[in-house]
């Protein structure tokens, strides 16, 4: 079982490093949380299964020492875009890869079962058996997965020093990946707009999408609350919800790794990362790039040159 | 008036509609798959499955509201002087808070504490908390994360309520507590509900032996010394994002900024929540900046809800336990362990101590 593989491993790295950051059991069966393990027998305090949503690599740039971290293969996208942009230091970073076959988002179990509470959670190969006060349900884990997970290209880690199982291959079809992209496409610019001013109305600015993106840089610094610039007020209109999140946005094109995070965290279960999905749609069609997959790749927005071959420039 | 009704489910919407004739109620009301507290209108549904994702306290205190308008104009005669003209927000509708939970309601009176029942009240907060009345739904049962019976509420308390309802037979049992209340209670849809009181208080029993108290009897003090240790929060908080899903679901935090929005010549000085997990929470103009770190933050939000507010009103918590920012959290940090770990009898700070590192951050 790669659980047990994982504490080994785990084990085996821990004198090496200063932190091994991975997932633990959280306040309820249907929640993990990330633990920070410094001693070997926390190690056997970890958990890996279809609960392990998070994206651990999100911590590294925050680290001041050597540590090790849990990745599957969508966030070790996360750590190849990192090493693109020199947000880290490779040799600091010991990366334990689990190759992964889908993951559960909360919301939707939370939904299906009607937000009664959890007693207990079990998985068997490929679905996931809730039990509650009313009974028993059980759900396959691709009725249940967030969206990334049934277009996922990457199902084993891009990098790693570790693989706690046999690498395995992604077997859908490259095109899924922007599938809810195109749908959107289908729509009329008027009914797009509509669209998402009714989900980011929904919006309380208490900014988790940004704090979870992993690859939000400005933390602190962030444009939506500095006062000089001042271009965002601390109103709560509907302009400014849009505006930050446009920047969110722009700030991430060419560079979103599509880990999910801002919509897994968002307390109002607003479809955040659709607007920077579409725009990874259209950086990938003009710049041929694609974040998070190679580490020896510039991202288009950190080179310039004279003439892109697929953009027209007017000439003057 | 009549103190004890019952309102059959069908009636519900009669009866926000009836409720909102000479006020604005705020219901929780349905938007894709979230519960969000909104102006009920006409074609909003409302939902009272399950507690909404944010507590109602915007209804009496905004997340952003505007204290006062101002305008600079030039004088007439002298052109190269400017005057500002202000205008005070005085406009505080009668307001109906249909639909929250007794947590919901009871945070309102840990705000009232600091708002009103003080000597330099806050006429905003106390004008709006004066003309809203608060009709709230018992709870059948528990949500994930969810503690009220540890911070000394309940899934049917009424404290902070004018009216609690409960469901009951196809519909629910009203019970007015204040004279407020009453008033309401005088509406005609509401039926004859004293024949409904027994089940109602044995539905409420029932819930209320199913919320979990994560604290174990006579642990209710903090340990200073825990509390003081940087290891232990260091520990604790290693996984926190420092966003403020927390704070900005929590139907007790107060905690706000002010900004003057200005455009050109007009503008608003406006009051927002703020956020204690934020970094520029208490930066000050200097640079220097007391909690630079987020485990001083987050020691700062326990401190606040279960140690410093009790020693200043009373024992008081000002936490209701509604469980958000457990739910909500995107990380799983859960307060209520927290809290357990810092009320334990046998709490000792060299537990929490690094053992090869220094403390975080």
């Amino acid at each position: 079982m790669s659980t047990q593989k994982l504490k080994e491993i785990i084990k085996q790295v821990l004198p090496d490093v200063e932190t091994v950051i991975c997932w633990q059991d959280g306040f309820d069966k249907l929640n993990v949380t990330p633990i920070f393990i410094t001693s070997p027998e926390q190690a056997d305090k970890v958990v890996w299964n279809p609960l392990c949503a998070q994206n651990l690599a999100s911590y590294l740039p925050s680290q001041k020492k050597k540590v090790a971290v849990a990745v599957k293969g969508c966030d070790s996208r996360t750590i190849v875009q990192y090493m693109q942009e020199g947000l880290i230091d490779r040799d600091n970073v010991v990366i334990i890869g689990i190759p992964c076959k889908g993951v559960v988002s909360k919301k939707k179990v939370q939904k299906a079962i009607g937000n009664e509470p959890v007693e207990d959670v079990t998985f068997t190969d490929g679905s996931v058996k809730v039990k509650t006060p009313s009974g028993e349900k059980t759900f396959a884990i691709a009725d249940v997965c967030p969206g990334k997970c049934a277009s996922c290209q990457y199902p084993t880690p891009i990098v790693y020093d570790h693989l706690t199982s046999e690498a395995i291959k992604s077997d859908k079809p490259a095109e899924s990946v922007y599938a809810d992209v195109a749908e959107l496409e289908g729509k009329t610019l008027e009914e797009r707009k509509a669209y998402f001013l009714g989900q980011f109305d929904k919006c309380i600015r208490c900014y988790a999408c940004r704090n979870a993106c992993p690859m939000c840089v400005c933390q602190d610094s962030c444009i939506a609350e500095t006062r000089e610039p001042h271009w965002i007020t601390q109103k709560l209109s509907l302009d400014e919800k849009l505006m930050f999140h446009m920047i969110h946005s722009l700030h991430l094109a060419g560079r979103c790794v599509e880990c999910g995070e801002c919509e897994r965290v968002c307390p109002m279960e607003i479809p955040v990362a659709k607007l920077k999905k579409k725009i990874n749609k259209e950086m990938r069609d003009l710049f041929d790039y694609t974040p998070g997959v190679n580490p020896e790749d510039k991202p288009p927005m950190y080179t310039f040159n004279v003439d892109e071959a697929k953009i027209k420039e007017h000439k003057l | 008036m009549a103190e004890k009704g019952y309102l059959p489910k069908e009636k519900i919407k009669e009866f926000v509609e009836a409720l909102g004739k000479d006020a604005t109620v705020f219901a929780p009301c349905l938007e894709g798959d979230t519960i969000v507290f909104r102006e009920y209108a006409a074609g909003k549904e409302i939902s009272l499955d399950r507690p909404a994702n944010t507590p109602p306290k915007g209804a009496i205190y905004p997340q952003c509201e505007t204290l006062l308008s101002f305008e600079f104009k030039k004088e007439a005669d002298s052109p190269q002087k400017m005057d500002v003209e202000l205008k005070v927000n005085t406009d505080f509708p009668k307001a109906v808070v249909f639909g929250g939970r007794p947590c919901d309601a009871r945070g309102f009176t840990v705000i009232d504490r600091v708002f009103v029942n003080t000597d330099t009240a806050d006429p905003y907060y106390k004008k709006r908390r004066e003309n809203t009345t608060i009709v709230t739904k018992c709870c059948n049962g528990p949500v994930a994360g969810c503690f009220c019976v540890g911070v000394g509420g309940g899934p049917a308390v009424t404290e902070g309520s004018d009216v609690v309802m409960t469901e009951v037979d196809g519909g629910y049992y009203l019970e007015a507590v204040t004279d407020k209340g009453k008033a309401v209670m005088s509406l005609p849809m509401i039926q004859d509900g004293a024949s409904y009181e027994a089940k109602a208080k044995q539905a409420n029993e029932k819930a209320t032996a199913a919320v979990r108290n994560p604290f174990p009897a006579g642990a209710d003090k903090i340990s200073g010394d825990l509390f003081d240790s940087g290891d232990f929060w260091g520990r604790v908080i290693d996984k926190c994002l420092s966003c403020g899903a927390c704070t900005f679901l929590c139907p007790t935090c107060y905690c706000f900024n002010i900004t003057d929005e200005q455009a050109i010549t007009t503008g608003e000085r406006i009051r927002s929540w703020d956020s204690c997990m934020f970094q520029h929470f208490t930066l000050e103009t200097s640079g220097h900046n007391p909690r630079p770190v987020k485990h001083k933050r987050f020691r700062n939000r326990v401190g606040h809800k279960f140690y410093y507010y009790p020693e200043k009103y009373d024992g008081a918590i000002a936490c209701t336990g509604c469980g958000r920012c457990i739910r909500y959290c995107p990380v799983s940090v859960d307060i209520s362990e927290i809290v357990g770990y810092l009320r334990d009898p046998k709490a000792d700070p060299k537990e929490w101590a690094a053992e090869k590192k220094d403390a975080k951050n």
